[in-house]
């Protein structure tokens, strides 16, 4: 063997992982045409395509870029951060079942954000949403991770997750028990439910720029979670500044899912699904399941908020009801694949 | 050791969780020696292998090639310990060839889908050294213990670090794997690296090592030469046995034996 085929070989697989990625790029991008095409007036993607470059009639183009790409573009922007949560922490703690639903993220971010709201301290279009969701979102992930400490098993990990998601619950539940206005109250329920429906620009512009200061705090560490496939102590030898990677992931994750939580509710179990369905095409290498794991989380949610539009029902099904209702079984056969990692108490 | 030592520490300290685990540990180290750090469970040896690399805080002095070891970045550490773990755990399964290019990852190639010439051919280089080219694509899951712990020596050799911090790589390995292991650390010593290796056998300590330290509750207690360091008054004092002791094939063995 030569020099020559050692990064040949790698050459290959390089190629391989690109193709991937590009087939993803033009699903992801399929399915935004058929998210914006949906809705009393249907549209095909061509029209659609036509109406977003400022083509086809005036309503058309009205439907499509006013009243239709918010939704789209926070489908595609929240299901990315997701996807990238999730492949950002299960890297960190190198371990297949972590995400920011099962550490309850999202949860607390909630919780922030229901507080703000009961105590009257913002409307649902004020920038003190967000920020009190990401410093709850934050809060929890710090959290459970100087619970778990260094080199936490997966059973720890998962226990204090359960611990704070519940908690979050709980605290959530307080203040609506509390609160004394009850259309208060039924907006919080359903706003918790997390839903992408009737949203603006408004909404865009309130979630975007913390979406994306976390997705490059995130992406920012993608070689510093390959380090880390050999162990923090490894890592650390190898010059991987192992403080400062957790704080980024911690970080990353509260902005991205807190804004995304600020403006949608909770939708959970995509960040635990998106780097799964990556792992067989791209690899296991943590570094470069991130782009994949963001784009599958895009394809997951625009998929999600499509079918909740399709599905016949007489009320109108939640986008984040129904992430939970396919996550969940998802969830539990990825236990059923872990399951001598559990039973053994460490993984 | 009378040439220039490469790596020295003076009178370090190391305090874990509020406990005293190291205490005044000098040592001077030069380069092309294999060192084998030897005590009973709980001395210390592995803590000294951490404080040597930087990779705990400790109290006193550590010197890498003239260099204070604090006034180093981290990246500058990196490149100058070749740090094998204990258990040496991969969590993915990588390819065997993406783990052993990680140990250039303190040269700058963080991506082992993007390594220079140069960086490939340490790779090539360390891969050859403990012959494991044959499974560079296999993924290190799939590998037997021997195997993964031939990868993740080559890992280690592919930083081209003039130190080898090893801890315990013989551990779970059969006879023929502890040898090979042990062999490749000395052929890497004779090329002018510093090797450290923790180990628990005595017999492949007298074998190979030109140098070894007894650590004892923390302290340094014995140093030189195999069969200075390990004399019958050390193994009495510090692992409470007696000691078989002959010369095969023109190398020293000690054989641990009873218990007194």
């Amino acid at each position: 063997m030569s020099v020559e085929a050692v990064i040949v070989t790698n050459e290959d697989a390089a190629r391989r992982r690109i193709g991937a990625t590009a087939a993803l790029a033009a699903v992801v991008a399929l399915l935004a045409l058929i998210s914006l095409g949906i809705g009393p007036v249907r549209l095909s993607p061509l029209s659609v395509a036509e109406a977003l470059f400022g083509g086809g009639n005036e309503v058309s183009q009205v439907i499509v870029r006013e009243i239709r790409l918010p939704r789209t573009l926070l489908a595609l922007a929240i299901g990315a951060i997701l996807g990238l949560s999730g492949a950002s922490l299960q890297g960190l703690l190198r371990n297949p079942l972590a995400s920011p639903e099962l550490f309850g993220a999202p949860q607390s971010a909630a919780f922030g954000a229901v507080l703000v709201i009961a105590l009257g301290l913002a409307d649902v279009r004020s920038y003190a949403l967000p920020v009190a969701a990401i410093i709850a979102a934050f809060g929890s992930v710090f959290g459970l991770l100087s619970i778990a400490g260094r080199n936490a098993g997966l059973l720890i990990l998962i226990l204090s997750g359960l611990a704070i998601s519940s908690f979050a619950g709980a605290a959530t539940a307080l203040v609506m028990n509390l609160a004394t206005n009850p259309f208060l109250v039924l907006e919080i329920a359903f706003w918790l439910l997390g839903s992408l429906e009737d949203r603006s620009f408004q909404h865009v512009i309130l979630a975007l720029p913390f979406i994306i200061a976390g997705a490059v705090m995130l992406f920012s560490q993608r070689h510093a979670f390959r380090a880390l496939s050999l162990g923090e102590e490894t890592a650390q030898s190898l010059g991987v500044d192992v403080g400062r990677l957790r704080l980024f992931v911690i970080s990353g994750v509260a902005l991205g899912v807190g804004g995304a939580v600020a403006v949608t509710g909770t939708i959970g179990f995509i960040g635990l699904v998106a780097p799964h369905l990556m792992r067989p095409l791209i690899g296991h290498d943590p570094g470069r399941l991130l782009i994949p794991s963001a784009l599958a989380g895009s394809a997951l949610l625009l998929a999600a908020d499509i079918a909740v539009r399709i599905i016949p029902s007489t009320s109108d099904i939640k986008v984040g009801v129904l992430t939970s209702i396919i996550g969940v079984p998802f969830f539990l056969y990825l236990i059923m694949r872990e399951r001598r990692a559990l039973g053994g108490g460490v993984a | 050791m009378s040439e220039a030592a490469l790596l020295t520490a003076k009178e370090l300290d190391v305090r874990l969780a509020g406990r005293v685990v190291l205490k005044d540990v000098s040592l001077a180290l030069a380069a092309g020696h294999l060192v084998a750090l030897v005590g009973p469970n709980g001395a210390g040896k592995t803590t000294l292998l951490r404080a040597l690399a930087g990779l705990i805080p400790s109290q006193g002095e550590i010197e890498i090639g003239g260099h204070a070891l604090t006034s180093l970045p981290l990246r500058e550490r990196a490149k100058r310990f070749g740090y094998l773990p204990q258990g040496h755990m991969v969590h993915w399964p990588l390819p065997a060839r993406d783990i052993v290019a990680l140990g250039r990852y303190p040269h700058g190639a963080t991506d082992p889908a993007r390594l220079s010439p140069k960086d490939a051919e340490a790779v090539l280089r360390a891969m050859q050294a403990v012959d494991v080219i044959e499974f560079s694509d296999r993924r290190v899951t799939e590998l037997s213990g021997g195997e993964r712990s031939r990868v993740a020596l080559a890992r280690a050799l592919a930083v081209e670090a003039p130190v080898i911090l090893a801890d315990e790589p013989t551990a779970s390995l059969d006879p023929r794997h502890q040898i090979d292991v042990m062999r490749n650390l000395r052929t890497t010593a004779d090329k002018g690296v510093l090797v450290i290796v923790v180990t628990h056998d005595l017999g492949l300590a007298a074998r190979f090592a030109d140098h070894v330290l007894v650590l004892r509750e923390g302290g340094l207690v014995s140093q030189g030469p195999p069969a200075e360091a390990l004399s019958e008054q050390v193994m009495a004092d510090v692992f409470r046995i007696s000691a078989y002791r002959a010369e095969y094939q023109r190398e020293a063995v000690i054989v641990p034996w009873a218990d007194i």
